[in-house]
């Protein structure tokens, strides 16, 4: 191996906090699964985080093309409720596990089905593994945080701005607005409450979501979690239902805020199949050295052409002698 | 008008269309509604079948203003003119050599402007040099500079003390004798700060760059040898030009070359750099750069055509900067760029999945 990096330094499965030098006694990785399937677009977790992390309002337009006003998850949304209508698909209602609505309270053949059905979901800043916005950041502003989480040092990030378009889903944002809010010209977003998941305290957004939609927890927990409930739905004939970043050997070594969605990623204006951009960067350093040494050949050889041999032998380095 | 009013206007039906079956008009109507001009252009992009979230963006554009295309140009320019000195200080032509350390450290200062001016905490400068992190090509780039800067600085400083007292001393040493070595080693340095803004641009989401990240460095050496030999035309007598008039064609071959090759692996992440701004830009790069090479014939004996060139050749490198950022920016901008090649991946090869022998 002639690589500078470790392996899986870069990308593939690898336990964050612990690459990042955090001991034994560290707390299990902490993370998200949403279940957009019973989120109801009730967006408390939108109010809920501003409230708690102090995130200014900004972006407050009628955009008039859905119920989603809030509009994209930006340095003043840390989480955005997507919100999707379209054609209905004819599949069996399912039960939610909700009081009242339960699968046999409701015969599908009494009522006739919308023509239309709703798509909503909490998105939210995925904590990857392996983190485009960390492997970055020129400052360490950004650090992996014991919990296995990505937070942005707001007394350190000097707004270089290089997180913005490093990240593959579009997250994290130079703060410009509103004028006089704290953190202007600063990298900002989620920080899956790190001041409460100190205090042992469940992030804002999960503690308010009324359905459980947003659910919080460790990792390995909400990971089988996940896969029980995507089985559950698949045996209730919704075969929409799919998980989103929750395998560690995908494009980003597994996402800490994972998803249940119900149509393909782009439909809630997720990228299809993410993959972060450091793990090319060994090929990208190679490509460079290359073009490097290319031009000092070429720099050479538009001297060489005529003398620079025979007098760097003989005059220059003589008369240094 | 926000693009999400244009499509707001559309009603119902609009909604649903993006979810559903052909987004493809989706592109065309946003273009519409967010500038004339450019609506036009866009309508000729043949439609690709994809989805999106009501055609807003997936991932975001940087938030780099032109200071960052100016300070690409800048750099390379910088690096050649050093890598040209150093060459002149060898091969005894004291006029490339003076022009060409003066002309490294003002694109170098001009350079660190422009980066400063681009934070959002310019005060806060000096963190970059916190940490010295690998992963990151912004802060490899910032210690790059940081080796190269001193010695860029030295040699220039030597040749201002030439000007103002010609064969002055320091003790029983030449001032010009002094400043040889650093001239050389900020030759050393120069060709991974011309390179490796190539990578600061590659090692993003953004999907016209980080496709481009195979051909990318190529062009921009190529692009800081013509920018470099360029103004080593328009500065240098006649009698000591003709290693610039050679690192020009060659840099202009390399970064037309390259450019050429980019653009056919890239794929649908190409479509950028021919529309919009981006296509106007990479255009005159093309004409420029291509008639800049070609005046060279003429810059061994005519002093018109090394200055018409040299600045024909300068402008092209300037071009070329700012036709590659603004294309990165545009495709960020439009969902298109993001999900299409990724769903083209998906379909062709399966989701991407870590194997332990890659």
């Amino acid at each position: 191996m002639t690589s500078l990096f470790r392996d899986n330094d870069l990308w593939g499965p690898l336990d964050p906090a612990a690459d990042a030098g955090y001991g034994e006694d560290k707390p299990k990785r902490k993370g998200f699964f949403t279940d957009t399937s019973i989120c109801i677009g009730c967006k408390a977790c939108e109010v809920a985080c501003k409230e708690w992390n102090d995130v200014p309002a900004d972006h407050f337009d009628m955009l008039g093309s859905s119920y989603d006003n809030s509009h994209s998850l930006n340095a003043n949304q840390w989480r955005h409720v997507a919100f999707i209508e379209q054609p209905a698909r004819r599949t069996a209602p399912v039960d939610l596990g909700m009081p009242g609505h339960r699968q046999d309270d409701t015969p599908a053949a009494d009522t006739p089905a919308a023509d239309f059905r709703w798509l909503m979901s909490s998105d939210v800043c995925k904590h990857c593994t392996h983190a485009g916005c960390l492997d970055v950041c020129p400052t360490g502003a950004l650090v992996r945080t014991e919990f296995g989480t990505v937070v942005v040092q707001d007394d350190v990030c000097n707004g270089c701005g290089y997180c913005v378009p490093a990240c593959p889903y579009g997250v994290i944002e130079r703060r410009t607005a509103p004028e006089g809010a704290k953190n202007v010209g600063i990298a900002q977003k989620c920080t899956l409450c790190y001041d409460r998941l100190g205090a042992g305290e469940t992030p804002a957004c999960a503690k308010s979501c009324p359905t459980q939609s947003i659910q919080f927890g460790d990792i390995d927990e909400l990971r089988e979690r996940a896969n029980r409930r995507v089985a559950q739905m698949h045996e209730a004939g919704i075969m929409d239902a799919r998980l989103y970043g929750n395998d560690p050997e995908d494009g980003v070594g597994g996402a800490g805020a994972f998803f249940l969605l119900l149509d393909e990623p782009e439909v809630y204006g997720l990228p299809p199949d993410p993959v972060v951009p450091t793990r090319d960067l060994p090929q990208m350093f190679r490509r460079a050295t290359l073009a490097a040494a290319t031009l000092m050949a070429g720099a050479a050889i538009s001297f060489t052409s005529r003398r620079l041999v025979p007098r760097l032998l003989s005059t220059s380095l003589g008369r240094r002698r | 008008m926000t693009p999400d009013n244009a499509v707001g206007r559309g009603g119902r039906e609009g909604v649903r269309s993006q979810t559903t079956a052909v987004p493809g008009a989706w592109g065309a109507r946003r273009g519409g509604g967010r500038a004339g001009g450019r609506g036009a252009e866009r309508s000729m992009v043949p439609p690709a079948e994809f989805t999106s979230y009501y055609g807003r963006p997936v991932v975001k554009p940087s938030p780099w203003k032109g200071e960052i295309p100016a300070y690409l140009f800048a750099g390379g320019l910088a690096a050649g003119s050093s890598l040209l000195a150093a060459g002149a200080d060898l091969t005894d032509r004291p006029a490339l050599r003076r022009s060409g350390r003066l002309a490294a450290l003002g694109a170098l200062t001009f350079s660190m402007g422009a980066l400063v001016r681009d934070l959002g905490k310019p005060s806060r400068f000096l963190n970059m040099l916190r940490v010295a992190k690998l992963t990151s090509p912004m802060s490899v780039g910032t210690w790059i500079l940081s080796a190269y800067g001193p010695f860029c600085g030295a040699a220039a400083a030597g040749e201002v003390v030439e000007i103002l007292a010609p064969g002055a001393h320091v003790g029983p040493v030449r001032v010009a004798a002094l400043t040889r070595p650093a001239g050389l080693v900020a030759a050393l340095f120069a060709p991974p700060v011309a390179s490796y803004t190539a990578v600061l641009l590659a090692d993003t989401s953004t999907p016209s760059w980080h496709a481009a990240y195979r051909e990318l460095p190529f062009v921009f050496v190529g692009s800081a040898a013509a920018a470099a030999s360029g103004l080593a035309l328009v500065t240098a007598p006649l009698a000591e030009n003709g290693p610039a008039r050679r690192l020009a064609v060659g840099g202009a071959a390399l970064d037309l070359l390259m450019e050429h090759r980019m653009e056919r692996s890239m794929g649908l992440t190409a479509e950028p750099l021919h529309q919009g701004k981006a296509g106007r830009l990479m255009r005159a790069a093309k004409v420029l750069t291509v008639a800049g090479a070609a005046g060279t014939l003429l810059a061994g004996r005519s002093r018109t055509a090394a200055v018409v060139s040299g600045a024909a050749l300068l402008a092209g490198s300037w071009c070329t900067r700012f036709g590659v950022f603004e294309a990165g920016q545009q495709s960020a901008r439009d969902p298109r760029y993001t999900v299409v090649p990724q769903r083209e991946r998906l379909e062709r090869e399966g989701p991407v999945r870590y194997r332990p022998e890659d």
